[in-house]
């Protein structure tokens, strides 16, 4: 079963995994990232982060992601929790949680989800610094990271 | 009429949120663009072939040469971040 939301508010990422897993006594293997929000970027003090997205687009990408994903990998369950609005350093930003039978698919499914997410998934980042508000620039890093699973 | 949605840097730089266009001569995105580029200034720097532009139509993923028809909603947007 597979649970996508996009929320304004907080959420736990103990209690996620905790409703992923569901005493499902067929689960072998739980990957998980969380996403944090960091106190510093491009070297400079970040007090406030300020997430913006493309309501209704946002949740059918994170649906086409993660059903890419199932359809790569024999995957049990995938948990996507996004945060928008207003967040502070130490807030968990996203959780993607995977169930499989072994680690191996949870693992690559994992790590193909968020970096999927990254660069497809319409969300911008706002952060607030010494120096006032920026919005985050989007990373060539990221975008190497989507191309090394070879889109099909 | 299309629908036109700008967001993040786009939306705040433009100081446009959505419009209406007639879709008459707007055959794809990459006309829109064309058009929305011939306004000039901000329009013109954000919209230039060079410029990193995302683009969704009916909130799929799209480029271009995605082709538009009537009552299409199109937005525009600069790389995402999430994550």
């Amino acid at each position: 079963m597979n649970s996508i939301r996009v929320q304004v508010e907080p959420f736990d990422p103990n209690h996620e995994v905790d409703l992923l897993r569901d005493n499902d006594p067929s689960i072998g293997a739980v990957v998980t990232f969380i996403g944090l929000m960091r106190d510093i970027n491009e070297g400079d003090k970040v007090s406030r982060l300020f997430l913006e997205h493309y309501p209704g687009m946002t949740e059918r990408a994170l649906q086409e992601i993660v059903d890419e994903a199932n359809s790569r990998w024999e995957l049990q369950h995938c948990r996507v929790v996004h945060r928008v609005g207003d967040l502070r350093p130490t807030d968990p930003i996203v959780l993607v949680a995977v169930a499989s039978l072994h680690r191996k698919e949870a693992f690559m499914a994992c790590e193909f989800i968020i970096d999927y997410l990254k660069t497809k998934a319409p969300f911008w980042k706002k952060e607030l610094t010494p120096d006032g508000e920026r919005w985050v620039d989007a990373r060539e890093s990221d975008d190497k990271a989507t191309q090394h699973w070879h889109p099909q | 009429m299309i629908q036109v949605l700008f967001f993040a840097r786009f939306r705040e730089e433009l100081g446009v949120e959505s419009e209406q266009l007639e879709i008459e001569s707007l055959s794809c995105v990459g006309d829109l663009l064309d058009r929305l580029q011939h306004r000039g200034d901000t329009w013109a720097r954000l919209f230039a072939e060079d410029q990193r532009v995302m683009m969704a139509v009916n909130q799929a993923v799209a480029d271009r040469k995605t082709p538009l028809g009537e009552g299409d909603e199109v937005a525009l947007f600069p790389p995402v971040t999430g994550g």
